[in-house]
């Protein structure tokens, strides 16, 4: 409890001894999940691949998880205290027909060709240069990625609760690595499904005080409007130019750029998460998931967008940017959550929102840590540099992986310490690889006269073009007027746009290459491309328990919702 | 093998009576620097809340002894 010692900064929020019971008992329920299922991850399907054995609500469930990390939560709260309501598009465009897309057309290819990873599919379809590719930059962008958030959340808990940045880093890391390596992905994906309780349970209270304390939503818009402008409660009708929209985006931004092509690269590319979906028993589980996970997933905002909305209507005070609060000593917009949390929380259900923010971080860092341990080992460790080790072996990999992998976001974490800028840098470099290996995987499950050299080339090409956009506007600010299309454009707008050129990029030279190049021949892409692979039947069910069904009432939600926020 | 579900309802059980617990504790001592909605007392209807659910989730997901 000695490392618990308040910092000299001045933290938003006191926990009492209840609520330290609670953040306490969250860790040991953790570590004996993991002490469970450690008898339970001896071969390499069980640790890898959680035994392939997961129904489609637990899949589901982890799926949505594994993506809703304490700096989503405090992140995207925050910015709909900047932005208002536009923020919602990152969890309904940004989110939902991605979801879809992955349960009805992508995943079938997935589960047949029974690969143990996205990489491993890029083997299969394009070859040994592609996977190559694939499975070094997502490594290590996994890993950079969980130490450059591991930091963030440190940081986080010493501005709440005052927590020792080291404490805070080392408590959780040894907790996730005990648990991952114990049990493998088993563990995790347990895991993430008791986190995703603990973010409700934790997170719900806020949304529904914070109503009853406004007047309902008829009234809180009133307020916003009020005291920000009435723009910030309209989803679509302010889109229709860069400068008519708090965030300095237009909807051809929003639709092409997050809906078509940043968002389809996450949610059915991004190992990370495709990962717990290639865990399910079977095909219906393996497509329902994402659909489950998109019913969720449209739900969040309220647990999320809507406490920043909230915030903004009825917070005395004024929030700032970042680099204002640093200066001011005011609070930044990222604070709008847990000054929430505090403004209705009392003990007990204070500590249950800490948790709530705890497990969101751990369940991030255990996906990040599962996917990089199986892409290493299957995809790097297993075809370049042993390929002759038994089961067991590449279990063990396996293991000491997780520790390593933990070991090396850990010293990310204090490498970010020393050198903040890092934490940009790394951040815009995972960005760099999700919308061109997006087209380089859709190409290749859609297109069966796309070659090997053409998808290696297409990736490549598609890569090394977003991170030329990303440096020319990083020396030459000005730039984002050509990259985003407008003058008006801001930094979202950028990150749109260059996804989407990118990825057009990719495909184009992926098109042009494999049109000049030797196709492969049709009995060699069967099971990896449409059109020549019998996709298996859900079996004889009811009509309620079709996967299509049920994207049928996701896609009927999805519009309602958009057309009533509009 | 215990199921997931029988985790969660340990989890939201015991944390529904803490939160219960803790709410009857302010009803009774109320603090000197209330929450905002104070008077609604959230911590004990959601504690309940939670702990009903936990306790549910415990009982129709126990481990049962296989034959």
């Amino acid at each position: 409890m000695t490392l618990l010692m308040a910092s000299e900064v001045q933290h938003l929020v006191r926990l009492s001894t209840v609520d330290m019971i609670i953040v306490v008992f969250y860790f040991a329920l953790v570590l004996a999940i993991g002490f469970y299922l450690r008898g339970r991850a001896n071969t390499g399907e069980d640790f890898f691949m959680a035994g392939r054995d997961m129904t489609a609500w637990v899949a589901g469930l982890s799926f949505l998880s594994a993506n809703l990390g304490a700096l989503e939560l405090m992140g995207w709260a925050g910015s709909a205290y900047q932005y208002g309501i536009l923020a919602t598009h990152w969890y309904w465009v940004g989110a939902i027909p991605a979801m879809l897309f992955l349960a009805l057309v992508m995943m079938p290819f997935y589960y047949i060709s029974k690969t143990h990873s996205v990489p491993g599919y890029l083997k299969l379809r394009f070859g040994e240069p592609a996977r190559a590719v694939s499975a070094v930059s997502f490594g290590l962008m996994t890993v950079l990625m969980s130490g450059v958030n591991m930091f963030a959340m440190a940081k986080v808990m010493q501005i709440v609760l005052g927590w020792d940045i080291n404490f805070s880093i080392w408590v959780s890391s040894i907790t996730v690595a005990i648990y991952v390596a114990l049990g493998g992905l088993r563990s995790a994906i347990f895991n993430e499904v008791l986190q995703f309780f603990l973010i409700w349970a934790g997170a719900l209270l806020i949304p529904i005080l914070g109503l009853y304390e406004a007047g309902g939503w008829r009234n809180l818009k009133i307020l916003i409007a009020q005291r920000a402008s009435e723009q910030y409660v309209h989803l679509w009708s302010g889109l229709g130019s860069f400068a008519d929209n708090p965030m300095g985006i237009n909807w051809a931004g929003i639709i092409f750029g997050l809906g078509a092509v940043i968002s389809m690269g996450y949610w059915t590319t991004d190992f990370l998460v495709v990962q717990r979906i290639l865990a399910a028993k079977d095909i219906r589980s393996a497509q329902m998931a994402p659909i489950i996970g998109a019913g969720f997933k449209m739900l969040v905002p309220i647990i999320v967008i809507l406490p920043g909305l909230l915030g903004l209507g009825l917070l005395d005070a004024k929030l700032v940017p970042e680099s204002v609060a640093a200066t001011t000593g005011a609070h930044s917009y990222n604070d709008v959550l847990p000054l929430m949390l505090a403004r209705y929380c009392g003990p007990g259900l204070l500590g249950l929102g800490i948790t709530a923010l705890i497990a969101g971080f751990m369940s991030g860092m255990a996906g990040n840590v599962s996917a990089f341990t199986t892409v290493w080992t299957y995809d790097i460790y297993r075809p370049l540099i042993n390929s002759k080790g038994s089961d067991q072996h590449y279990v063990s990999m396996g293991r000491w992986t997780t520790v390593i992998g933990v070991l090396i976001s850990v010293g990310t974490a204090y490498l970010v310490m020393q050198f903040a800028s890092i934490m940009d840098y790394v951040q815009a470099l995972f960005s760099f690889f999700i919308a061109p290996l997006f087209g380089t995987v859709v190409l290749g499950m859609l297109w069966k006269r796309a070659t090997g050299l053409g998808g290696f080339l297409g990736l490549l090409c598609g890569t090394v073009s977003s991170i030329s956009m990303w440096a020319w506007v990083k020396t030459d600010p000005s730039a984002l007027r050509y990259v985003a299309l407008s003058a008006h454009a801001k930094a979202l707008a950028q990150d749109m746009y260059q996804a989407l050129w990118s990825f057009l990029i990719c495909v184009l030279v992926t098109v042009v290459v494999s049109l000049a190049t030797k196709p492969k021949a049709d009995s060699e892409l069967e099971g990896l491309v449409y059109g020549l692979t019998k996709v298996p039947s859900v079996g004889n069910v009811a009509i309620y328990q079709k996967p299509l069904f049920w994207a049928g009432i996701v896609t009927v939600v999805f519009f309602v919702l958009n057309i009533y926020f509009w | 093998m215990i199921s997931i579900w029988f985790f969660i309802g340990i989890s939201l059980l015991v944390n529904g009576v803490l939160i219960f617990g803790a709410g009857l504790y302010e009803f009774s001592h109320p603090p000197d620097h209330p929450v905002v909605l104070f008077p609604a007392h959230a911590p004990i209807w959601w504690g309940a809340l939670l702990a009903v659910v936990g306790l549910i989730y415990c009982v129709v997901y126990r481990p049962k002894k296989t034959a």
